[in-house]
């Protein structure tokens, strides 16, 4: 029996964390992409120029595709606190639930009652309540991500709070200091920064694709020279933004950042920065260790010879698994590494003039088209799995907030949601690539009136133009 | 003294009626959607719907998460309760929601999403009767959580009350398209509204007698002398409006049969009240049992009371701007 209820609860685990990755691929992009299109049209709208036109009408086919996918995997979301972590729920419902509550009146009506004038009413209401639908759209993308973060920073980092003798969490006399938690502030920075640069990745990765193929493309150059702007300035913010964030995690989550480092044992006159190596677990060292002395005390202490304690001083029922967040935090630093990297080497380019002709940067650049997406998941791992063996840091175990489910339903679950995302998102993601290889091409330079049937915004003139092609 | 207690089960209630309200009618053309002719007819349909789907679906997750904020014990012991019927309508969910965009995106694969826009919708439609039939004949419930198995929710009455549910959203399909559309697709949508018409007062009449048999609190809620002068009303009135549904449907009116449709489907929300009330889980936890802090709901009455009417007139706004017939080539 026993046995039965852990593997329902690793099953629960496998797929919240299955179905939370799926769903996040898609936001991340959303939120950036909505704010780039509300970029073009403002950019249209000022200078009247069909680049921005064009440009606008060919990710924003690429945009519907993804907050459809965002949409449908998000509801699983909200659902799944109560299906599959029903104590949780139950416990921690006065205070997230709220929160939560204000997510949906304040952002997913907002995003879903403009989206439709967004993808088809610009000859309905006129260019400036189309642009005032977009920028809807684009905040409602935004106020998402802020209570959301919320909810999961709280999670993180729990104040303001009282445990009633019914053993729920019962907010304290201030709303305030629960949504402004202590790690609130830096993880959403944190992640907004990453959707940005996602966006900005992927986009530099199409622009990319499209000069390789034809330099002279007006709409592929545009789209190039704004994602390499947003990953010169963007990258190296995120950086600074990061080692904030990491700072704050070592001073309410301290176990976290010591299985980021890789530091089963405190280091009382300045601890290693390893670079690489294999944690093992078992023998409380890092195998193969590749490391600069006294780095990591620099980093997150400002100081060579700062003292840091290890995992040794966490009681064994209390760690993190060290592997997994060990090696998904160098993943996202390493990407972000390159991603500085790719920014500078395009203001190089810039500077000489040549940002449209250097094709290894533009090889570089679609070889990283998937960087952020890759890295953001790679951050989730390190906070989510970082946070374990609790839901709410410190003060709810993951193992006493499962629902009372026998584990062969929640396998069924599993295995179902594991076969839909694939075929359906898999499917969804190659229509995204397909609408990517086109080139964008130059159409009459006007969003509204008769051109755009012939852009294919609507969807039944992306039948014609499917037909045609 | 105002119970913010009963305001909140009240804000959650109006969520629902506006999921049904909204939702119902998206849902109902997926399950009509293999009827059409494929081509234009299918076209429009889909065109008729596909600027405001997603805000009608965004009702249903401010009902969830409504219960979440405002009743959480009554969400923790529902959703592992329905856990089956919840995860199908989620997988249903994502099956529609896509095809919106996909059956678009792929001409040589627009059969196979339009598979999934029907399936998906069906199989949404049906698990949210089916929840709704488990809810009403009870759960088993310990303490502050749910204790049954995984196949609890199956009976023949939920069965029914998922078919139910499927009948009345295909009504509202039927009549969204009576309004939204012209010629011969408008003649198809009237002759299956007329058929539902009738099917779904079949099926009001089955569930309401199975429910009086499932508790005794239904049946002396609905029978004991001299409450039944008062819920005799329900029943007179889902006949009065069965007429009227009919008689604007002969008269071919575009709108009407379509409101007297969801009059229907707000005389049996009144119904499931009347039966259930003042309980969250029938016949196990109320409301209070079930409630928020008082802080939680204070909290979140402020949000809900300057964002709802904003939400409520911007959704309006956003049906109005594609107000009228629809063409099957996008909107002019």
């Amino acid at each position: 029996m026993m046995i039965e209820q852990e593997w329902a609860i690793i099953l629960a685990r496998a797929q919240f964390a299955f179905t939370v990755s799926f769903h996040f691929l898609f936001p991340a992009f959303s939120i950036g992409l909505a704010s780039f299109l509300a970029v073009l049209e403002g950019l249209w709208l000022k200078t009247g120029k069909g680049v921005y036109a064009n440009l606008f009408r060919y990710w924003l086919k690429i945009f519907a595709v993804v907050f459809a996918m965002g949409v449908v995997s998000g509801i699983v979301m909200s659902y799944q606190f109560g299906t599959n972590w029903s104590v949780f729920s139950d416990k921690a419902g006065p205070v997230i639930g709220p929160l939560m509550a204000y997510e949906v009146l304040t952002a997913f009506f907002l995003e879903a009652g403009f989206l439709g004038v967004m993808l088809f009413g610009i000859n309905k209401v006129g260019r400036k309540l189309h642009f005032v639908a977009t920028l809807a759209v684009a905040i409602g993308t935004f106020i998402s991500a802020f209570w959301i973060l919320s909810v999961n920073s709280w999670m993180q980092t729990p104040v303001g709070y009282e445990i009633a003798a019914n053993g729920q969490f019962m907010p304290g006399d201030s709303w305030w200091t629960i949504i402004f938690n202590p790690s609130f502030p830096y993880r959403l920075v944190h992640t907004l920064l990453a959707a940005y640069l996602t966006t900005a990745f992927a986009v530099g990765a199409v622009g990319a694709w499209h000069l390789l193929k034809d330099k002279a493309n007006p709409g592929a150059r545009k789209m190039f020279s704004m994602a390499m702007w947003m990953a010169a300035i963007v990258a190296p913010l995120q950086v600074v933004a990061g080692d904030f964030h990491g700072i704050n995690t070592l001073e309410h989550q301290p176990a976290k950042v010591m299985a980021m480092e890789g530091h089963y044992q405190s280091h009382p006159n300045g601890a290693p920065l390893i670079l690489f190596g294999i944690p093992n677990s078992k023998e409380r060292t890092v195998d193969y260790a590749i490391e600069i002395p006294k780095a990591s005390s620099l980093i997150l202490k400002h100081d060579l010879n700062a003292p840091l304690a290890g995992l040794d001083t966490i009681p064994d029922a209390d760690e993190p698994p060290v592997g997994i967040v060990f090696w998904a935090f160098r993943i996202m630093v390493g990407l972000g590494m390159a991603m500085v990297a790719i920014g500078m080497w395009s203001l190089l380019a810039r500077a000489r003039k040549q940002l449209y002709e250097w094709s290894w940067l533009h090889k570089a650049a679609l070889l990283m088209g998937p960087s952020g997406f890759i890295a953001v998941l790679a951050g989730w791992v390190v906070t989510e799995v970082g946070r374990q063996p609790f839901t709410i840091y410190g003060v709810l175990r993951t193992v006493d907030s499962a629902s009372p489910l026998d584990a062969p339903a929640v396998a069924f679950s599993l295995l179902a949601f594991v076969v839909v995302y694939f075929a359906v998102f898999g499917m969804g993601i190659w229509y995204l690539l397909r609408l990517m290889k086109k080139p964008p091409e130059a159409h009459e330079s006007a969003l509204d009136g008769a051109p755009i049937r012939s852009a294919g915004i609507t969807p039944a003139p992306a039948v014609l133009e499917g037909a045609s092609t | 003294m105002i119970d913010l207690t009963v305001i909140w089960a009240s804000i959650i209630g109006f969520a629902i009626i506006a999921y049904v309200v909204m939702d119902g009618f998206d849902l109902g053309i997926g399950i009509l959607f293999p009827f059409f002719k494929v081509g234009k007819d299918r076209d429009t349909a889909m065109n008729s719907i596909a600027p405001v789907w997603d805000g009608n679906e965004t009702w249903l997750v401010m009902g969830v998460g409504g219960l979440l904020a405002a009743f959480p014990l009554a969400y923790a012991i529902i959703l592992p309760a329905l856990y089956a019927p919840m995860i199908a309508m989620l997988l249903g969910l994502v099956f529609r929601g896509v095809a919106f965009e996909f059956r678009w995106r792929d001409p040589a694969h627009r059969e196979l999403w339009d598979r999934a826009f029907t399936l998906g919708s069906f199989i949404a439609t049906f698990a949210q009767g089916i929840a709704l039939g488990a809810l009403l004949q009870g759960i088993t419930v310990e303490g502050r959580s749910y204790a049954g198995g995984w196949w609890e929710w199956l009976s023949p009455f939920s069965i029914l009350t998922g078919f139910g549910l499927v009948v009345g959203y295909a009504l509202l399909g039927a009549c969204w398209l009576n309004w939204k559309t012209e010629g011969a697709l408008q003649r198809q949508a009237v002759t299956y509204a007329g058929r539902l018409g009738i099917s779904l007062l079949l099926m009001i009449g089955l569930i309401s007698l199975a429910t009086l048999t499932l508790e005794a609190q239904y049946y002396l809620r609905w029978l004991s002398y001299p409450g039944v002068l008062a819920t005799a009303i329900v029943p007179i009135a889902t006949i009065a409006v069965t007429f009227l549904f009919y008689r604007s449907l002969r008269r071919t009116k575009d709108a009407q049969p379509f409101f007297w449709a969801l009059a229907l489907f707000g005389l049996c929300l009144v119904g499931l009240g009347i039966s259930i009330w003042p309980n969250v889980i029938p016949a196990r936890v109320t409301i209070w049992e079930a409630a928020a802090p008082h802080r939680s709901q204070v909290f979140m009455l402020i949000g809900a009371s300057i964002m709802v009417p904003i939400i409520v007139a911007y959704t309006a706004w956003s049906y109005w701007v594609f107000r009228g017939k629809v063409g099957h080539d996008g909107y002019h």
